[in-house]
């Protein structure tokens, strides 16, 4: 009986709402669409008709297939600029890696004679030598490309390394207070320990060239990413939500995994966009000591140093000005494109 | 608050102690030739052993670390071998430390003063023309590689100036170019990190409730935005205040500043174990402290970053 009532009551309220959202509905599209009373009248009735009661409809739950990655590589590709040396940067590894293969390409080891038999020293950039010729006698054209290919490989291999190893360091250093002893000192000692000392050490049991300089690059690599992701953790740590979910038992894996890691997302970005011209830098500067690569291999390294002792002869500039112009453009570009990744993480700026 | 400070000294009395072992231990893995100079080829058997004796190198290698220990005890970190034979280590460390320490201090002082100013106006400004010239400048100097821009500032800076090429310890005027050369490239990181600490923060959600109730600007870019951004970076200022005392090898070899800069590797490299060991003693302590201190300034600026271990917690 009650039920019944119950029900009745039900269906005239609903009657009664229909009409009134019927009513109003009208009333709406007047003010809306600055119809007149009789403008109103004359459109479809089937526009006014009740839509009736659909189960499915009054179940079905909304949801927003909102990605965060996806959102952010959308953000990112709206950035001209940031697409623009994507777009070059990933034409210039292409480039890199097809080169040797075009036709008319000279090898970056010959070296090139005239006809006489003196050696082709030091031409500045003709129709035959693009980029001329440097002290030995090679081309720099091929040098360069096969320069920034061993460069690049490296700088891929070291900086994916680094951020890797680094990250996962970094983090367990600075959330995990059981081993902020043991990886403070263990940073301290491997810090400390003068990476000369490495490599001279590394080069007497290994053969110099690259396998030796990525992996003397690997080993020490980490220390300023961990170093860097560990500040940040300290710094967000002990913030509330972490605290909340801490005392709700979330899991230190789920908490670095949730919580830490996604609110440092730009600057972790930042920091790797920044990876790979650092090892190229590095590579440059351990050059200068005298502990790079070996010269017959080159690298940008070993092109800049090259670069660099003829630099006061105007007439040879041009031997440092092109591995400049390539190391300097692959890390603006790195900027660029990492600090228009970090400003797309930040979900705020999403739409 | 104390017992973490006497915590974290015992801690790196330890790593010192492993440190200067390992180096000690890897040192010993160089080869013999090394130390005995050029022509070693044409020397008799007996030149050599008591070249080798008179560095202590005939000794097992226990036997020559507990001398070196015993020696360091006592305050003496020993003589050079080869860098400058039989001169008081302290004695050639010093000077050169003090050198580049006091210009390595002022172009710490000058690129925080323009770094992190440079950043915070970017942030304020971001997208428009001031961010734009700040990041135009922030890339070029990270790009193009330092020891080609710092030739071309002694190259044209010197001329028509009347500032000399080469560092002179008594003309201030020389100083100049020296500490804007070691400073550009941490203005620029300065300013990078800081543009981006700052966009982040003025992002959240308490910079927007502090303009909704009305805060003026600027309050607010002091009080909240520069505060938290302020933080991270104050981690990094006493080891790079602390590391001045390296020198830089680049600034130091073209303005000849008769400093710390590649006096590590150079020793290396001629394989002076005694002035390896008190150089690698000296900036790992250093490194070390740096580290600490770093921690230390990061808890008193954001009191909410806590550095000890509770009982029964993560």
């Amino acid at each position: 009986m009650r039920m019944k009532n119950l029900f009745r009551k039900g269906a005239v309220l609903e009657r009664m709402a229909e009409g009134m959202t019927l009513q109003l509905e009208r009333d709406l599209i007047d003010e809306k669409d600055g119809l007149s009373a009789q403008e109103s009248q004359r459109l479809a009735p089937s526009l006014f008709e009740i839509g009736g009661y659909n189960e499915e409809m009054v179940e079905a739950t909304g949801y927003s297939n909102y990605s965060y990655w996806r959102c952010t590589f959308q953000a990112f590709w709206k950035n001209r600029v940031a697409r623009f040396f994507l777009l070059s940067l990933a034409a210039l590894l292409l480039f890199t890696l097809v080169q040797p293969y075009l036709p008319n390409q000279m090898g970056p080891a010959e070296i090139f004679n005239f006809e006489d038999g003196t050696v082709k020293r030091n031409l500045a950039p003709n129709s035959e030598y693009w980029f001329g010729t440097n002290a030995v006698g090679q081309d720099l054209w091929a040098r360069i490309w096969s320069g920034t290919r061993t460069s690049l490989f490296m700088a891929l291999i070291v900086a994916c390394s680094d951020c890797v190893i680094g990250i996962f360091i970094g983090v367990l250093w600075g959330y995990v207070r059981k081993l902020d002893g043991v990886l403070t000192e263990a940073y301290n000692i491997i810090d400390n320990i003068p990476r000369t000392i490495i490599l001279i050490l590394i080069s007497y049991i290994m053969r110099p060239g690259m396998v030796t300089m990525i992996i003397s690059m690997c080993c020490v690599g980490w220390l300023g990413m961990a170093r860097f992701i560990r500040n940040q953790i300290v710094m967000i740590r002990d913030r509330d939500y972490n605290l909340a979910s801490r005392c709700l038992g979330t899991s230190t894996a789920r908490i670095m995994n949730r919580n830490l890691l996604p609110y440092l997302v730009s600057v972790i970005m930042l920091q790797i966009s920044l990876a790979i011209p650092s090892v190229i830098s590095d590579e440059v500067f351990l050059t200068y000591c005298g502990l790079g690569m070996p010269k017959a291999i080159a690298s940008l390294g070993n092109l800049v140093e090259e670069g660099r002792k003829v630099m006061m002869s105007p007439k040879l500039q041009y031997q440092l000005i092109f591995p400049a112009l390539v190391v300097t453009f692959i890390t603006v570009a790195f900027y660029m494109i990492g600090n228009a990744f970090a400003d797309a993480s930040d979900p705020k700026n999403h739409v | 608050m104390l017992k973490y400070i006497l915590q974290r000294f015992l801690r790196a009395l330890l790593s010192l102690f492993i440190i200067v072992t390992t180096i000690f231990c890897l040192l010993r893995l160089m080869p013999i030739e090394g130390y005995l100079g050029p022509n070693w080829e044409k020397m008799s058997k007996e030149v050599i052993a008591a070249k080798l004796a008179a560095k202590g190198l005939d000794k097992p290698v226990p036997a020559q670390l507990f001398d070196f220990y015993k020696a360091l005890f006592n305050g003496d970190l020993g003589k050079s071998w080869i860098y400058r034979e039989n001169y008081p280590i302290t004695k050639i460390i010093m000077p050169k430390m003090a050198v580049s320490a006091r210009l390595g201090a002022m172009a710490m002082a000058l690129s925080l003063l323009l770094g992190i100013p440079l950043g915070a106006s970017m942030a304020r400004s971001k997208g428009k023309w001031p961010d734009r010239m700040g990041t135009a400048f922030v890339v070029l100097i990270q790009a193009a590689p330092s020891a080609i821009y710092f030739l071309f500032i002694q190259m044209y800076a010197t001329s028509g100036t009347g500032i000399p090429m080469l560092y002179n310890a008594r003309a201030p005027i020389s100083w100049i170019l020296p500490i804007i050369s070691l400073a550009l490239p941490s203005i620029a990181s300065y300013g990078m990190w800081m543009r981006r600490y700052m966009v982040d923060a003025i992002n959240q959600d308490y910079v927007k409730l502090a303009r909704a109730k009305g805060i003026p600007e600027r309050s607010i870019m002091m009080r909240h935005v520069f505060r938290n951004a302020f933080v991270p970076m104050v981690q990094l200022v006493p080891s790079s205040l602390l590391y001045t005392i390296m020198g830089s090898l680049y600034v130091e070899s073209i303005y000849s500043i008769p400093g710390m800069g590649g006096l590590l590797i150079d020793v290396i490299q001629r394989q002076d174990n005694t002035m390896v060991q008190a150089l690698v003693l000296i900036f790992s302590g250093v490194g070390i402290l740096g580290l600490f201190l770093g921690d230390v300034m990061m808890a008193l600026v954001d009191p909410r970053i806590n550095l000890q271990r509770k009982e029964e917690s993560r």
